[in-house]
C-alpha cells in the first residue's frame, strides 16, 4: 500500500533536480550493497563513498533511490585515482561491526548523543525533584518569625515556557515577572533549534522514554522507518498553537490545557504521587501493622522517608483527577501507534519553538549522493523529521536528538553552523486556509464560551478562587492550569475545576473547602503560580495586618443542618477553628428546649429538657471565606456552614455588602 | 480400549481437580466469617495508658508546684520542676520519654495559642539532664503540621536541645479501645503512647466551648480521625481522655496566656502576660488552678468535676502538699 503522502504539494520537498548527473548503467554500484546477494565488500561503492570522505571530489555518485537494481559493478575512475592521492587527510577508520560503509559518526555527534541522553535524564530528575518540592515542608532551623516560602523556583520550567509567556503577553500585553526566563528557551531555539523538546522537556523525555519501552507493532523495521517518516497528521499542532494564540488575544490562555509542562505538572502532580502515595500507604500500612517490630520500624521508617521528601504527610485528594490521569495514560499509550505521539502531532510548545527553528542558526546538511537508503536515520528519529535521503529534511520537526547522524554509516548527515539549506524546509508545512481557519476558530470559541452564563451572568457560588487571585476575566487571561498551586497547597484545599468555572475554566484552581481549608497564614499558592493569576502577597496582605484582609468567599449557615440551630446539641467546632481575631463567627448563648428521648413514666409524654447551646453567626464584614469551618463541622455529608465565593476581594461585583462598609476597624 | 482414559491420564485430571476444590475450600475456611461478626470479634478491653510514677513518694514531696517569680519562662519552667522535687523524682536512668506540648494552630509565640518554646526547650533539657534516653517532642496539630511546628518555634527550640521532634503523619495513628463514656474506638497517635514517661506541656488560654482549656484538653491532640464530633460533648470527651492517658507529669505554661478569641487567638491584644508555670502530678489540680489564670473559676469548667468525680485527681488544688516560688 503507498503510504500517505507527507506534504501537502511533494514538489516543494522532492529534490528539484537530481543533485548528480545520472550515470551510464554500467557506472552503478549495487543498490543496497549490505543487503545484496554476495557477502563482502561491494568494490565500487565503497571506493566512491571513500574518496568522497577523504574530500576527493568523485566524478559522480550515484543516487541511490533513483538506481535501478542488479545493476553490476564496475570499476570506476576514482579507484584509479585513490593509490595516487597524495592527500595528507588520513582515511577515516572504518568500523566493521556498523552497516554499509561502516563510515564512523564523528565523534563530536557521538558524544553529544550521550550528553543529550544525560541532559534528558538530568532534566527530567530535576523536574521531579522540583514538583516533590512543590509543597512546605517546616525546617528545625527555622525561626518562628521567619517567613514560610519554598526554598527552590519550583515553577522553573513554566518560568522557561515561551508559549506561556506568548499567550499571557497576548492576554495581558505583559510578561510577568519570572517568565522572562522563557527568552532563554527562545534564543536557544534561534540558535540551535528545537533542543528544548530533544534535551529538556521532561514530558518529551517521557514520551521517548516510553516509545522506547513499549514498542508497538511499528516499533520494527521497515513499519517502524514507516511510522518515522514525517506525516500529515504533524501539522495538527501548529493549528492547535494558532488557534490558542488566537483565543489568547480575546482573553483566555486556555491554551495551558494542552502545554506540556502543565500536564506533567498537573498529570504526575494530581494523579500520579497522590496515586503512588496511596498504593505505598496502604501496602507499608500492612508492615505497619504487623506484630513483628522490626517489620512495624521499617515500614514507619520508609513512611516517614516518603512523607518527608516525596509527598506530604497526609493522603491527598483531588476533585475529578481520575480524568487528568486517564488522559495522561491515554497519551503516553498513543505512543504504540505513533511515536513520540505528543511531541509530533499535538504539542503547541513544540510547534511554538518550530516557528522559532527557521531562524536557527544550526542545522542539518545533507549529501544526498551518498545515501543508500538504508534508513537508519528513520529507525532513530525522534521528530519525524525527514533525515533520510531523497527529501528535504524538516527543521521546524527536528528535535536536535543527533540520533540520525549518530547512525548514518554512509556519512550523509551532518550538523553544523550555518549549513547550506539546498536539501532543508525551515518553514512549517501547513496551509494557508487551515491555519486560518484554526485561528478563526480559537478566535470565536472563547466569546462563545462566555455567552454561557459562567463568567458574567451567573458566576457560579462555589468557584472560590484561591486568595490574591485577580478578578475574574483577568484570571482566565493568565491561568494557564499548571495545577502548581493545587500541588503546594498545604491543606489540599485547591483542585482543578471541572465545569464550576464554565467550560471554559476546566482546571483552573477552585478551593473546596470540604476537602481542605485556606490555611490563614499561607501565601505559597500565589508564590508558585508563574503567570500571576494569584499574585505574591504577603502574609500580611492576606491576614490584614493593618489593612483590609484578603477574601475569598463569604460563609452561610444552614441552620436546619446545624447542631445547636435545629437539633439542640453544643457544638461549635466552626467557631474554634475560625482564625480571624476577633472571629468572623460570633456565638449567640440560648437555653433551648430538647424533647427527652424516652417517653414518661405510665405512657406519658416524653419529658421537656432544656439545653444549653451557643447558636453560631457569621459576620460577613469579618469573613475571609477560608473554609475553615466548612472543613470541620461535624454534619458529615453536608455541612451546615458552607463557603461560597460572594464578598471576595477581587470583584467589584460579586458583593453583599454596601461597598466602603468594612467594619475592619485595625 | 485405545478411546479410554490412560490410568495415568486418569489420575492426572481427577487429582487436579480435587486439588483445586480442596484448596479453594481451605482458603474460603480459613477466611470464613461465621454469623458475619467479624467486626463485633474484633472487641477488645479498655487500654489505658498510664505513666504515673507507681512508687512510694516521700510523704512531703510537693504534688503541684506553682512558680510565679521573675518573667524568663525558662526559669520559671526550672524553678516549677525544682519545686516540686526535680526532674530526676520522675526520669530514671535510660527513659524514653515523649513530651507534649500544644503544637495546635499555626501561630506564632506571641500570639500565646501554643505552649511557649522556651518552656519546651527548657523541659526537654532537664529531661536530659535527668538521665533520658531519648527525649521525643510531637503533637496532632489542628492546622497543616509543618507550619505549626516551624512557626510556633517549637520544632527549632526543642531540636536545638536534642530532642527528636516528630511530625504527625497518617500512618502514625493506630486504632485504639478508649471504651470511654463517648469516645470508644478512635485512632490513636502511637509516638505519644510508645514511652517509657509522657510529660504533658499544654499552654493555660481560653476556649469558647469548654470555657478553658491546658492540661486535660491538650490530650485532644492524641486523636486522629474526625475529632470535631467530640465538641458535642466536650467535657465528657475531655474527661475519657484524660482517663485513657495519665501522664507522669503535667508542666502548665502560664506565661502568656490567651484570654479570649480562643484556641487560637490571632492577636497579641487577646493575650495577657501572667508569667507563671505550674507543675504537678495532678492534671486535674493543675487545670484548677491554671483556669483561675484566666479569670474562670473552677465550678464553671465541667470537666473538672467529672474527673473529680472519676477519681482521677482533685479540683482542691490548695489542699494538695503544695509549693510556690
Amino acid at each position: 500500500m503507498e503510504p500517505l503522502s507527507s506534504h501537502e504539494n511533494d514538489s516543494q520537498v522532492r529534490l528539484s533536480k537530481p543533485p548528480l548527473p545520472l550515470l551510464s548503467p554500467d557506472e552503478l554500484p549495487a543498490p543496497i550493497p549490505w543487503l545484496g546477494h554476495a557477502p563482502g565488500p561491494v568494490a565500487s561503492l565503497d571506493e566512491r563513498t571513500l574518496a568522497k570522505a577523504m574530500g576527493l571530489s568523485a566524478a559522480a555518485s550515484p543516487v541511490a533511490s533513483a538506481v535501478p537494481a542488479g545493476a553490476p559493478s564496475a570499476q570506476s575512475s576514482t579507484a584509479a585515482v585513490l593509490p595516487t592521492a597524495a592527500r595528507p587527510v588520513k582515511p577515516k577508520k572504518l568500523d566493521p561491526s556498523r552497516p554499509g560503509s561502516g563510515i564512523p559518526a564523528r565523534r563530536s555527534i557521538r558524544v553529544l548523543v550521550w550528553v543529550r541522553r544525560g541532559s534528558q535524564i538530568a532534566f527530567f530528575a530535576l523536574f521531579l525533584y522540583f514538583l516533590f518540592q512543590t509543597t512546605f515542608r517546616g525546617s528545625f532551623s527555622a525561626k518562628a518569625g521567619d517567613v514560610v516560602r519554598l526554598p527552590w523556583p519550583v515553577e522553573g520550567f513554566l518560568l522557561a515556557d515561551p508559549f506561556v509567556t506568548a499567550m499571557t503577553l497576548l492576554s495581558t500585553h505583559t510578561v510577568y515577572r519570572g517568565l522572562l526566563w522563557s527568552l532563554g528557551t527562545l534564543a536557544l531555539t534561534l540558535v540551535f533549534g528545537r533542543v528544548f523538546c530533544g534535551w529538556i522537556c521532561p514530558f518529551g523525555t517521557l514520551h521517548h522514554f516510553v516509545a522506547w519501552l513499549f514498542p508497538s507493532r511499528v516499533g520494527r523495521g521497515a513499519s517502524r522507518v514507516e511510522a518515522n517518516k514525517t506525516h500529515v497528521y504533524q501539522r495538527a499542532k501548529y493549528y492547535l498553537l494558532y488557534a490558542f494564540l488566537l483565543a489568547a488575544v480575546v482573553g483566555s490562555a486556555i491554551g495551558g490545557l494542552f502545554d506540556p509542562i502543565c500536564i506533567v505538572v498537573r498529570a504526575i502532580g494530581l494523579s500520579v504521587i497522590p496515586a503512588a502515595q496511596y498504593v505505598a500507604g496502604h501496602g507499608l500500612a500492612l508492615a505497619s501493622e504487623s506484630n513483628t517490630r522490626a517489620l512495624q520500624t521499617t515500614g514507619d521508617t520508609v513512611q516517614d522517608f516518603l512523607a518527608a521528601q516525596v509527598w506530604q504527610s497526609k493522603q491527598f485528594y483531588f476533585h475529578q483527577t481520575w480524568f487528568i490521569g486517564f488522559l495522561f495514560v491515554a497519551i503516553l499509550f498513543m505512543n504504540r501507534f505513533i511515536p513520540r505521539f505528543w511531541c509530533r502531532v499535538l504539542c503547541p510548545l513544540g510547534a511554538f519553538l518550530g516557528v522559532f527553528s527557521r531562524f536557527a542558526l544550526f542545522g542539518m546538511e545533507k549529501d544526498h549522493a551518498k545515501c543508500t537508503d538504508c534508513n537508519l536515520c528513520l529507525v532513530h528519529c525522534q521528530g519525524a523529521d525527514s533525515p533520510q535521503g531523497g527529501v528535504k529534511h524538516r527543521q521546524d520537526e527536528c528535535h536536535m536528538c543527533l540520533n540520525c547522524e549518530a547512525a548514518c554509516p554512509e556519512d550523509v548527515i551532518k550538523f553544523r553552523f550555518l549549513p547550506n539549506r539546498r536539501s532543508t524546509v525551515t518553514k512549517p508545512d501547513t496551509g494557508r486556509r487551515t491555519a486560518l481557519a484554526a485561528a478563526g476558530a480559537g478566535l470565536v470559541a472563547i466569546p462563545t464560551a462566555r455567552i454561557a452564563d459562567s463568567l458574567h451572568a451567573n458566576y457560579h457560588p462555589r468557584a472560590i478562587r484561591p486568595p490574591g487571585s485577580v478578578e475574574e476575566s483577568e484570571f482566565l487571561e493568565r491561568c494557564i492550569r499548571c495545577a502548581e498551586c493545587m500541588k503546594v497547597c498545604p491543606n489540599n484545599a485547591l483542585h482543578p475545576a471541572f465545569f464550576e468555572a464554565g467550560v471554559e475554566g476546566l482546571w483552573t484552581p477552585i478551593l473546596i473547602p470540604r476537602i481542605g481549608y485556606c490555611e490563614h497564614s499561607c501565601v505559597l499558592c500565589g508564590q508558585v503560580c508563574p503567570t500571576g493569576a494569584i499574585q505574591k502577597i504577603t502574609e500580611k496582605e492576606k491576614m490584614g495586618l493593618g489593612q483590609k484582609p484578603i477574601t475569598i468567599g463569604t460563609a452561610f449557615y444552614d441552620q436546619g443542618r446545624c447542631l445547636p440551630w435545629s437539633m439542640s446539641t453544643p457544638c461549635i467546632v466552626c467557631e474554634e477553628f475560625c482564625p480571624t481575631s476577633p472571629k468572623a463567627i460570633w456565638v449567640e448563648e440560648a437555653d433551648v428546649p430538647k424533647r427527652d428521648a424516652m417517653p414518661g413514666a405510665d405512657g406519658k409524654e416524653p419529658a421537656m429538657l432544656t439545653v444549653h447551646v451557643q447558636r453560631p453567626h457569621v459576620d460577613p464584614s469579618l469573613c475571609i471565606g477560608c473554609g475553615a469551618c466548612e472543613k470541620v463541622c461535624p454534619v458529615q455529608d453536608q455541612p451546615a456552614v458552607y463557603v461560597t465565593s460572594v464578598g471576595e476581594t477581587r470583584s467589584k461585583t460579586n458583593v453583599i455588602l454596601l461597598e466602603g462598609e468594612n467594619y475592619n476597624r485595625t | 480400549m485405545s478411546d479410554s482414559l490412560s490410568r495415568r491420564e486418569w489420575i492426572t485430571r481427577v487429582g487436579t481437580t480435587g486439588l483445586v476444590l480442596g484448596g479453594s475450600a481451605l482458603i474460603a475456611r480459613a477466611a470464613w466469617d461465621q454469623g458475619g461478626l467479624g467486626i463485633a470479634l474484633k472487641q477488645g478491653e479498655r487500654q489505658v495508658r498510664d505513666f504515673r510514677l507507681l512508687r512510694e513518694e516521700p510523704l512531703e514531696a510537693a504534688e503541684i508546684a506553682i512558680a510565679k517569680t521573675g518573667s524568663d519562662p525558662a526559669s520559671l519552667t526550672r524553678a516549677a520542676v525544682e519545686a516540686l522535687g526535680g526532674m530526676k523524682r520522675f526520669i530514671s536512668q535510660g527513659d524514653v520519654v515523649v513530651i507534649k506540648p500544644n503544637i495546635g494552630w499555626d501561630r506564632m509565640p506571641i500570639q500565646a495559642a501554643n505552649t511557649n518554646p522556651d518552656v519546651v526547650s527548657t523541659v526537654v533539657e532537664l529531661v536530659y539532664n535527668a538521665g533520658a534516653k531519648n527525649v521525643i517532642v510531637t503533637d496532632a496539630s489542628c492546622n497543616d503540621p509543618n507550619r505549626c511546628f516551624q512557626r510556633s518555634g517549637i520544632w527549632r527550640a526543642a531540636y536545638s536541645k536534642g530532642a527528636e521532634v516528630i511530625l504527625p503523619g497518617e500512618h502514625r495513628f493506630r486504632t485504639m479501645r478508649l471504651k470511654g463514656e463517648v469516645l470508644d474506638e478512635w485512632p490513636v497517635y502511637l509516638p505519644l503512647v510508645h514511652a517509657d514517661k509522657v510529660i504533658n506541656v499544654p499552654v493555660a488560654k481560653h476556649h469558647n466551648l469548654a470555657k478553658y482549656t491546658g492540661a486535660m484538653k491538650n490530650w485532644y491532640g492524641l486523636l486522629g480521625g474526625r475529632r470535631n464530633r467530640l465538641h458535642q460533648n466536650i467535657d465528657t470527651s475531655v474527661a475519657d481522655l484524660a482517663t485513657f492517658m495519665r501522664p507522669t507529669l503535667t508542666i502548665i505554661d502560664a506565661t502568656r496566656v490567651l484570654v479570649r478569641n480562643g484556641p487560637q487567638g490571632g492577636n497579641v491584644d487577646d493575650t495577657k502576660m501572667v508569667n507563671q508555670v505550674i507543675a504537678s502530678i495532678d492534671q486535674v489540680a493543675a487545670d484548677a488552678y491554671g483556669c483561675t489564670l484566666i479569670g474562670q473559676k473552677r465550678e464553671n469548667i465541667a470537666y473538672l468535676a467529672m474527673a473529680q468525680a472519676r477519681g482521677l485527681g482533685t479540683t482542691h488544688w490548695e489542699r494538695l502538699r503544695r509549693r510556690e516560688v
